[in-house]
Formats: structure tokens, sequence, C-alpha cells
């Protein structure tokens, strides 16, 4: 019983995580070669998912809506970064916040002009849509299992790009020094802006892919955004091996909170006890990571430069 | 070494002086609105000028560290909720003086920020920058989870604290008086403070730690005690804050609240001794301005932000700096 428990809390940690691992490895990219704080990252992870959602129902295919939306979010990923975001590159930290601040605040009011304040609800492809059995007495959501699948591939591709071709010695000589980099002959601004839409694609991809599970909804963008963060502060900024990793512990640290600390609460303070302080416990866990980690390796656990 | 800096004719780049000729027309105009507003018939916004001022004094008292101290602090808003706290878990159990309560909100703010300040200094950065975010989320959930204190809900406070000296707080004007003495206070000590050796160090280290560890500063001193005061300075907002709304809950100490900090002080101008003052007032403005005209209010206030950030990139008080000295 707790063997399956514990079985199936992995799976949701991987998932979850695997989910995180796609905005934090743009995010983290963007820090990295750029050095620029982005706070509208989580905004078009919002948009992705509204547009994911109104082409799936438009169309009445998941994989017709994931497909355009993500191409669309994309390109206003592309047409942000040439218009304003460039701007800021050369700014410092706390221009660019307030810069992407106030791109936040609109696109969560454009979003709020376009679709209503009312969540959009979203459905999953119908042939995900049942459970799976994985092993005697246990099954497991399907579409789940299939958001594992995409975030194991994408993550794989990721590391193909970037370990194992020129384009990825690029992004890696930009992460660690960006001066010596353009010194020798890459094209930053050009490589930024390609690294741009592909990172806002991913976005796309983890807002489509959650919309399903979680609420297609105004400010869904905020919260995981702060997640991604603290992702990428984790396994250290500009690296993606720290990305992932940060976004797998945080998954699972995050998942297991929520259930087994309740659990362990009511066994050794009663029930009551686990009802009102387990959840707040659960939510503090990952700060908690963060800090220890931090404290004991401030610059995160796969520093890439300096 | 700090006398021969006093008696110095030309004031150097470290100087922050209040400058009367903004500081005095500033207290007037202050000092005269609630009196104006009545004229006007438009007390509603004695409210809304106790709000900016206590606002104002949060933002300053995070310039303070963000803007003279280098140190990026993304959980300011923590220190002002449990400053807020104070306030009121203090008056469930039959405390009012605001004689009391507001110093213990001051102590409270800073205690937390001396401890979070031992543990977040070590880091430098975006580091830095995420683990005080950290530790005011970890604060936030806590406030959360403890029911006792309203949890989710919030704690409402039965009435404003009392000060007595004739005083009624419950009247909006006296409470506004009373918000605008603190903040001069507070303002006049941190301005003190910019000017003395202590800020002085403080601004070198801001613009090289290194070489001021070199000179056999104690940077890591320095930083903490500037952490702490502008904790403590933030908890004595706080206590404000929960005296004005009658009601404290965590959302006060999310982390957008302290982005929001962030975003005045930025606003107004890092490193301004008015940064703060202008950041806050300008933002509350603006969102009451919009909030008028349009339901999509946040689209102007996004925008309006967005055109400072490309038009000033020093904030709005670099504007009136560029202007008085061509």
């Amino acid at each position: 019983m707790t063997g399956i428990l514990l079985l199936e809390q992995a799976l949701n940690g991987l998932q979850f995580g695997l989910m995180l691992f796609l905005l934090a490895a743009g995010l983290t990219l963007v820090f990295g070669i750029m050095d620029m704080i982005n706070l509208a990252h989580g905004s078009l992870y919002m948009v992705g998912a509204y547009l994911i959602a109104t082409i799936a129902a438009a169309s009445g295919s998941f994989w017709i809506g994931l497909a355009g939306g993500v191409a669309a979010t994309a390109v206003i990923g592309v047409l942000l970064e040439l218009t304003v975001l460039r701007r800021l590159y050369e700014r410092d930290h706390l221009s660019q916040v307030l810069g992407t601040f106030a791109i936040l605040l609109m696109a969560n009011e454009a979003v709020r002009m376009v679709w209503g304040s009312q969540p959009v609800p979203m459905a999953m492809p119908a042939a995900l849509s049942g459970p799976v059995a994985l092993l005697p007495g246990f099954s497991y959501p399907a579409y789940r299992l299939f958001i594992i699948g995409v975030g194991l591939a994408v993550a794989l591709l990721l590391y193909l790009l970037v370990t194992h071709t020129r384009v990825g010695m690029q992004v890696r000589a930009g992460a660690s020094n960006r001066e010596m980099a353009q010194a020798m002959g890459t094209n930053v601004r050009l490589l930024f802006t390609s690294l741009f839409a592909v990172g806002t694609a991913l976005c796309a991809v983890a807002g489509g892919m959650l919309g399903p599970l979680l609420a297609v909804q105004v400010g869904m963008g905020e919260s995981i955004l702060i997640l991604a963060f603290v992702v990428i502060v984790i396994g250290g900024i500009g690296s993606i091996r720290g990305a992932l990793l940060g976004a797998l512990l945080v998954g699972l640290v995050d998942t297991a909170g929520r259930t087994l600390v309740p659990v362990l609460f009511g066994q050794l303070l009663g029930p009551a006890a686990a009802a009102t302080a387990g959840p707040a416990v659960a939510s503090i866990l990952i700060y908690v990571l963060m800090a220890g980690v931090l404290f004991w390796k401030p610059r995160g656990l796969f520093p890439s430069h300096g | 070494m700090s006398a021969s800096l006093q008696n110095q004719q030309t004031s150097s780049l470290l100087d922050h002086r209040l400058d009367l000729r903004i500081a005095i027309p500033l207290l007037v105009v202050l000092a005269a609105l609630p009196s104006v507003l009545n004229a006007l018939g438009e007390t509603f916004y004695i409210g809304v000028a106790s709000r900016i001022l206590i606002f104002a004094l949060a933002a300053t008292s995070l310039n303070l560290i963000l803007g003279f101290g280098g140190m990026v602090s993304f959980g300011h808003a923590a220190f002002v909720g449990m400053g807020a706290y104070t306030v009121g878990i203090l008056m469930q159990g039959g405390v009012v003086s605001a004689w009391v309560t507001w110093p213990a909100a001051f102590v409270v703010g800073g205690l937390f920020a001396f401890v979070i300040g031992l543990v977040s200094l070590r880091t430098q950065g975006v580091y830095f920058i995420m683990i005080t975010l950290a530790f005011a989320q970890m604060l936030f959930y806590l406030m959360v989870s403890l029911k006792t204190w309203g949890g989710d809900d919030g704690l409402s406070l039965m009435s404003r604290s009392r000060v007595g000296l004739g005083l009624d707080l419950a009247n909006d004007a006296q409470f506004y008086y009373v918000v605008l003495g603190v903040s001069v206070l507070a303002f006049f000590f941190i301005a003190r403070l910019l000017n003395a050796r202590f800020g002085h160090v403080l601004q070198g280290i801001r613009e090289n730690e290194t070489r001021m560890e070199a000179l056999g500063f104690a940077v890591f001193r320095y930083k903490l005690i500037a952490f702490t005061l502008a904790g403590a300075i933030a908890g004595l907002a706080g206590a404000l804050l929960a005296n004005q709304g009658n009601f404290v809950s965590p959302a006060l100490m999310q982390w957008s609240q302290s982005g929001m900090l962030m975003v005045m002080v930025i606003l107004g101008g890092v490193g301004y001794l008015y940064g703060g003052l202008v950041g806050a007032a300008v933002f509350l403005l603006l969102e009451d301005v919009l909030v008028g005209y349009t339901i999509h209010w946040q689209f102007g206030l996004g925008a309006v932000l967005l055109a400072v950030v490309l038009l000033a990139p020093n904030g709005l008080m670099s504007l009136f700096k560029r202007k008085a000295s061509p």
C-alpha cells in the first residue's frame, strides 16, 4: 500500500518537475546568456496555455491546438524580444525587473480583455483520458504518463542540442562568457532571438500540457514563475543540467511534501494539526530546500560561470 | 575623518542632503493637505494620503538597502507584514497602546531582518534576491498556517491603536497627522544616517565591496546593520498599515507585495533620497486615477511603467536632477 503511494507520488513529482524544467530551461538560458531577469516568462506560459486551449476548442483537436498554440506563442515571444526586451539587455537588473513586471501586468490584462476573467476549460485528448495499469493493482492516468514522456523527450532533445551541436556549443560559450563568444564570431543577437523563440515554445508546451490538469486562468504564470526561478537558482544559473536537476528536485519535494507532510503530521500531532498546518508546511518545503542549498552552495548546485 | 567630511564646502557624491528648498514646501503641503481636502469636500482622499505616506515609508526603508547598499531584497513585504501582525496580535491580547505596539513592531521587523540577513548576506546578486524571497515566502506560509491568528482569512483589529495626548486615531485626519509625524521622523533619520559616516561606508560597499573590505571596513557588519534597520522601519510601516485598514492578513506579505515595493523604488529612483516617496506616490495615485477610467487599469499601469523604464532609465527622480543641474 505505502509502496504504491510512494510510486504514485514519485511519478506525480516527476511529471511536475519535468514541466517545471520546460519553463526553467528557457529562463535560465535567457539569464545565463543575456544576464537578463525576465519576469514576463510566466506570462508567455499563460498566453501559450490560452492560445492552445482556444485553438484546441475551435478545431476540436488537442493536437492541432498544441501545435498551433506553440507556434503562435513562439511568434509572440520573438516579437516581444525584438520590440521591447532587446532594449533591456544592456540595462541593470532593476530596470529589467521593472520593465518585465510592466509587461507581466499588461499581459495579464490583455488576456483578461480577450478571454475574460473566467478560467477557460481545456479537455485532455480522449485517447489519453483513461488510466493505464502499470503494476498489478496500480494504475496511473495515461495523460500524466504522456506528460512525463514528452518532458523526458524534450529534456533529451535539449541535452543533445546543447552538448552535441554547433549551436549548442555557441549557447554554452555565450552562457559562460558572452563577450568572448561574441569576439570569437558568434552572432549573439541572432543566437539569442532564436533561443528566445525556443524558450517561449517550451513555455507554451508546458502551459498547454498542464492546461487540462490545472485551470487556464489569468495569473497562472506568476506562481509557476517563482517556482521556475527557485529551480534555476537551486540548479545554478545558466546551466541546463542544473535546471533539470533543480526542476526534478523541486517537483519531487513539492509533491512529496503535499501528500506526505499532512500524513506525517496526522500521525504525530493529530488530524486537526494535519489539516491546518500540513499544507502550509508543505508549501514551505521548497523554500527551505532553496535556502539550504544557497546556504551551503551560494551559487547553486551546478554553477556554470565564474 | 567625519569631522573633515562635515567641513567640506562642496558635498560629495555620497551626500544626499534633504535639500530644504524641496523639504520645507513639501512639508507645508503635506501638513495643509487634510484642511484643503476638507474644504474641497474630498475627505476620502485623506485616507489615500495616509496610505501613500505609509508606503512611502516602507519604500524608503527598502531604498536604504537597495539603493544605497546595493542589496536587492525581494522579501521586504515580509517585514511590513510581521510589523502589522505584531500590532494585530498584541491588540488581540488586549494591548492597544501605540506606545507599546508600534515600537514592538519596529523591534519585531528588525529581529526578523537580523536573522534573515545573517543567512542571506552570505550570498550575492540574484542569489541574494532569491534567498530573501525564500525567507519571505516561508513567513508568508507560516502566517497562513497559524489559525489562531486568522490564518488565510487574516485578523481584524477592533480599533485603531491608542496614542493618548488627546489624539483620536479613529479620526482620519488625526491619524493622517500621526502617520505624517512618524514618517517625517523616520525619513529624517534615514537622511541623517546616509549623510553620516555609516551611510558613506554603505555606499562605498555598494560601489566596491572588495575594496571596502581591503580598506578594513567590516563589510558584513555594515550590511547587516543596514538590513536590520531597514527591516525595523518596514515593521513600523506595517504597524501603521495595520491601523490604517484595521486589518492584517498574509496577503500583506505575498511576494507580489515585495515586488510592488521594489517597483515603487525603481520607479521613483534607486539611490535617490526622495525616490521611495516619489515612487510610492506616483504608483498609488496612478492606480487610483486609472481605476476611475477603466476596469483594465492594470494595462495602463503597465504601459506607464514600461514607458518610465525606457525613457527614464534611473527613475523619475533622475529627470528632476537633470533639470536642476544642466
